[in-house]
């Protein structure tokens, strides 16, 4: 199992690095730079910023010390347009906020989402399945821009229960609303995921030889159907997560909270290059550390599974 | 008469589905008695196991059963879930057919056995775990602690089965339900499951409704048999009754289809014309030392090793023009993965497949190679699965002719394919049929149909009757001779039933871990086995002949197959020679005539 994980991030150093580097080049395909505004500053200043920031050299040698700064130093160099700030700190700034409201959108999702499929699955073609089931519909269908303001509108504005927007610091109250409006559109999709994968579960000839023993109901699902069921959803939990805690730029910036979503949206559209990049490289390593968690947490439940 | 443990009364089991009502069941009235053992006989659909289903409660959702079932007395149609949880596993136990998609995956087999006791007696974890050890050394599972505490997957087929065995009986059950219990097993495991069962009875009094397609096992096992036809049964009485005094003709038609290992040539069926001056005959394929060997990724050190798994390790044999060699073996012996490396569909191989005595068929590669193919074609096992589900049958069949020959108008492939369908009994007005309109052998007609179009030279039928109902395996095992008579061609005959193979082949191979060691003459390897373990593997095979059962000492066979991972496994029969080393490389038993045309592996003396 150690071998597995270390030879799993070791072949992740190839993958970082094409993301990385087809990031790199793409961005300086792209037309305009990060200092080409409405108005044209003078030649020499021009000059001196672009030396300032590596950008008179060719490209690829800027990749060479970009690469080189991050293996050295750790150092993911400074944001071109959030002066004195640099990358890092950016990132360390929101991503803070972001992981938070992800993991706990997700962790509500989690939850409640496999408990409606569970409870789908075993009343399977009965009214508790299918309004369940039309009302995970309708959560996938409606999208977060739409149940935002409307979740804002009641419980913040007509009730008064909770603050429409801002962050307060990471307290309670401020945090429900968009948690509730990031995990609803989640909790659609796993329950849909969940009762599918229970159903045929429920279906199989270990769960007829369970009932053939005189387990109760609840045992024969606790205990042989539970875990079998929810494989599926571990598949789907890591990419997923690392959607979420990399920032949700729509509920980010209608809860107005300093989050990172918003630094990917600012940074490409501003050519920040370096912003970008270090977004990337957050994003792309998320998704692998995440699914390789999700590859051992499947062995983990199912030991039929081999890792090689 | 003994107490009746069972009474079924005009027992009824429908079955709601979109195309309507099935009447699975119909009017069953039965008993069993205690102690004895009742064998339910049938073919696939005849409602023999969701009679039982339905008496135990264990009817999926859309079934519904009246009727009335007594359990020592006890009506269990229409009683509460919760009486029905007290008496299944408990009273009455079921031993389904697949051991290993019927044991939960995650669970340790120790814990699923404790399970069933912790829930009906009122006994503590450590207690229960003793028992369940107790169990499993009762059905004869060796290491058995260490067993306790491995997954199903770890487990060989005839280990899962024993588990499940173990657990069904582990409450002291006055009634076993055992739904197919070894038709997924090798026989030889087989025959250690059956023993362990009949000991089961004979020690604990266990009443047993062995339900079973397989007239050999109902021969060898029970007291008394219903036929079960349709939902109904067409005929019950005392085993010796049916089997030597049957008086419907279903019950006669099923023992004159089932294939009978010391009786190949049945009256009312082709004979299988010998191969005259066999060393004069032209050779159609000569196979020499062909090796395929899988690596395998072995856990253990940062980047893992492989290990070769020797799947086939040196297999040398010809055929010739017209005849069948059967190849018989256990599972994992290496049958299929030698049948691909001859058609050339299986890489990595070694060795050589000369075509004619010309061409190397190993060496051939790309378009040569695909043109060549007409002369060689496969029937596969699964005759739903190997046809493609949105292709009509008339294009399946077709497919190989328009491949081999492109310049062929549609009008004149589409009369190849109608003459093919006469030829292998399909109706030819069914061109445009899918294969789910069809029943298992009536595909297996068109894979067959699929193979011949071509007119090879060579078919191979890899396990094509296995998943047949006896009387449809009858039809096609005959329908391949009618064809073999038709058009001369040369067949590989690859099953693990010895009967059957017995009924097709010419000449006869047993192979044992990816080697032979044994080929001969049909005759010659039935009456004269040299090989011990072509002696375990024929007296394994229960006979449907209840007398000849009772009578007969058998040669046993012990354990399961060894790892093949292991070099010292391919010396089993040869442990003089044995290096004591898993990875060394071991002596290759050579293969002796010890009889003109009669090869045997070498082995210890028995």
């Amino acid at each position: 199992m150690l071998g597995y994980i270390v030879r799993r991030l070791l072949g992740a150093i190839p993958t970082l690095f094409i993301i990385v580097a087809a990031t790199f080049f793409m961005m300086r395909l792209a037309p305009g730079g990060p200092f080409d505004g409405e108005r044209r500053l003078p030649p020499e200043i021009e000059r001196n910023i672009k030396a300032a920031y590596n950008l008179d050299k060719p490209v690829y040698e800027q990749f060479g010390i970009y690469v080189g700064n991050i293996l050295t130093k750790g150092d993911f160099g400074p944001s071109f347009k959030n002066k004195d700030f640099s990358v890092s700190e950016l990132i360390m700034l929101g991503a803070p906020v972001s992981l938070k409201l992800g993991l706990m959108a997700m962790t509500l999702a989690v939850f409640i989402g496999s408990f409606l499929g569970v409870t789908a699955a075993l009343r399977q073609n009965t009214p508790t399945d299918y309004s369940v089931m039309s009302i995970a519909m309708v959560g996938i269908t409606i999208p977060t821009f739409v149940t935002a303001p409307f979740l804002t509108l009641i419980l913040g504005v007509y009730l008064g229960w909770l603050p429409v927007a801002g962050y307060g610091d990471g307290a309670a109250r401020n945090m429900i609303l968009p948690v509730v409006v990031l995990a609803l559109p989640q909790i659609a999709i796993i329950s849909r995921l969940v009762r599918g994968s229970m159903i045929e579960v429920l279906r199989s000839n270990f769960i007829r030889t369970a009932r053939a023993k005189g387990l109760t109901d609840a045992q024969v699902v606790w205990r042989h159907a539970l875990r079998a069921g929810l494989l599926p959803l571990v598949s789907y939990l890591g990419p997923a997560i690392a959607g979420l805690v990399t920032g949700s730029l729509v509920v980010e910036q209608i809860f107005g909270l300093p989050g990172i979503g918003r630094y990917f949206v600012q940074g490409a559209l501003n050519r920040d290059y370096t912003l970008v990049m270090g977004v990337v490289i957050l994003y792309a390593t998320l998704i692998i550390v995440l699914n390789l968690i999700a590859d051992v947490m499947y062995r983990v439940l199912d030991p039929r599974v081999r890792l090689g | 008469m003994p107490e009746p443990i069972l009474q079924i009364q005009d027992l009824n089991v429908r079955f709601k589905t979109p195309d309507g009502i099935v009447h699975a069941v119909k009017g069953a009235t039965f008993d069993i008695a205690k102690g004895e053992v009742v064998g339910v006989v049938g073919e696939s659909g005849s409602g023999k196991s969701q009679m039982f289903m339905a008496a135990v409660g264990l009817l999926s959702g859309n079934g519904e059963a009246t009727g009335s079932v007594k359990f020592k007395g006890q009506e269990l149609i229409g009683a509460p879930q919760k009486l029905l949880r007290t008496i299944r596993g408990s009273k009455a136990s079921v031993i389904f057919q697949d051991p290993l998609t019927s044991l939960t995956p995650h669970m340790k087999v120790g814990q699923q056995i404790v399970e069933i006791l912790t829930t009906h007696k009122n006994i503590g974890q450590a207690d229960a775990e003793r028992r369940a050890l107790d169990m499993l050394e009762l059905v004869r599972i060796p290491e058995a602690k260490r067993r306790m505490q491995q997954y199903p997957h770890e487990l060989s087929g005839g280990m899962r089965q024993r588990v499940m065995i173990a657990m069904a009986t582990a409450c002291d059950p006055d009634l076993l339900i055992a739904d197919e219990p070894t038709t997924a097993l090798d026989v030889t495991v087989q025959a250690q499951v059956l023993e362990i069962m009949r000991d089961l009875t004979r020690e604990l009094g266990t009443a047993i409704a062995l339900i079973s397609h397989d007239m050999g096992v109902i021969a060898s096992m029970c007291d008394r048999v219903q036929v079960m036809r349709y939902g109904e049964f067409v005929e019950a009485g005392p085993v010796d009754d049916i089997f030597y005094a049957p008086r419907h003709d279903y019950t006669r038609m099923l023992l004159d289809a089932v294939p009978r290992l010391d009786q190949p040539d049945k009256p009312g069926h082709p004979v299988l014309p010998p191969i005259e001056n066999w060393w004069e005959r032209e050779t159609l394929i000569d196979v020499q030392d062909v090796k395929v060997h899988f690596p395998i990724r072995m856990s253990g050190g940062l980047f893992g090793k492989t290990k070769p798994l020797k799947a086939v390790n040196g297999v040398s044999f010809e055929l010739k023009k017209g005849e069948t060699l059967g190849i018989v073996g256990e599972s994992g012996c290496g049958k299929s993965t030698l049948a691909r490396a001859v058609l050339q569909l299986v890489e990595p191989r070694q060795g050589a497949v000369v075509w004619l005595g010309k061409k190397d068929l190993m060496k051939t590669r790309g378009n040569e190679l695909r043109k060549m193919r007409r002369e060689f074609q496969i029937v596969f096992q699964d005759p739903l699965a190997s046809l493609d589900p949105r292709m009509p049958i008339g294009k399946s069949i077709a497919e190989p002719l328009i491949t081999q020959e492109p310049h062929l108008a549609a009008s004149e492939v589409r009369d190849r394919v109608k003459d093919m369908m006469k030829r292998v009994g399909l109706d030819p007005a069914w061109i445009n049929r899918y294969p789910h309109e069809f029943s298992g052998g009536q595909n297996q007609r068109v894979g067959i149909a699929r193979a011949m179009i071509v007119r090879p030279q060579l078919v191979i039928c890899d396990e094509a009757v296995s998943a047949l109902d006896v009387s449809i395996q009858r039809q096609i095992v005959d329908l391949l001779m009618k064809l073999q008579a038709e058009f001369g061609m040369s067949m590989m005959f690859i099953s693990h039933d010895l009967s059957v193979v017995r009924q097709i082949s010419h000449r006869i191979m047993v192979l044992y871990l990816g080697r032979i060691v044994e080929l001969a003459d049909r005759e010659e390897i039935y009456e004269n086995p040299l090989h011990p373990y072509t002696r375990g593997l024929i007296s394994a095979v229960p006979l449907p002949d209840p007398k000849l059962e009772r009578s007969r000492t058998r040669i046993k066979l012990h354990g399961d197959l060894p790892s093949p991972l292991d070099s010292r496994a391919a010396l089993t029969f040869l442990k003089s020679k044995v290096i004591d080393d898993p990875d060394a490389e071991q002596y290759v038993p050579q293969l002796v005539e010890a009889m003109p045309g009669h090869f045997v592996a070498e082995h210890d003396p028995v």
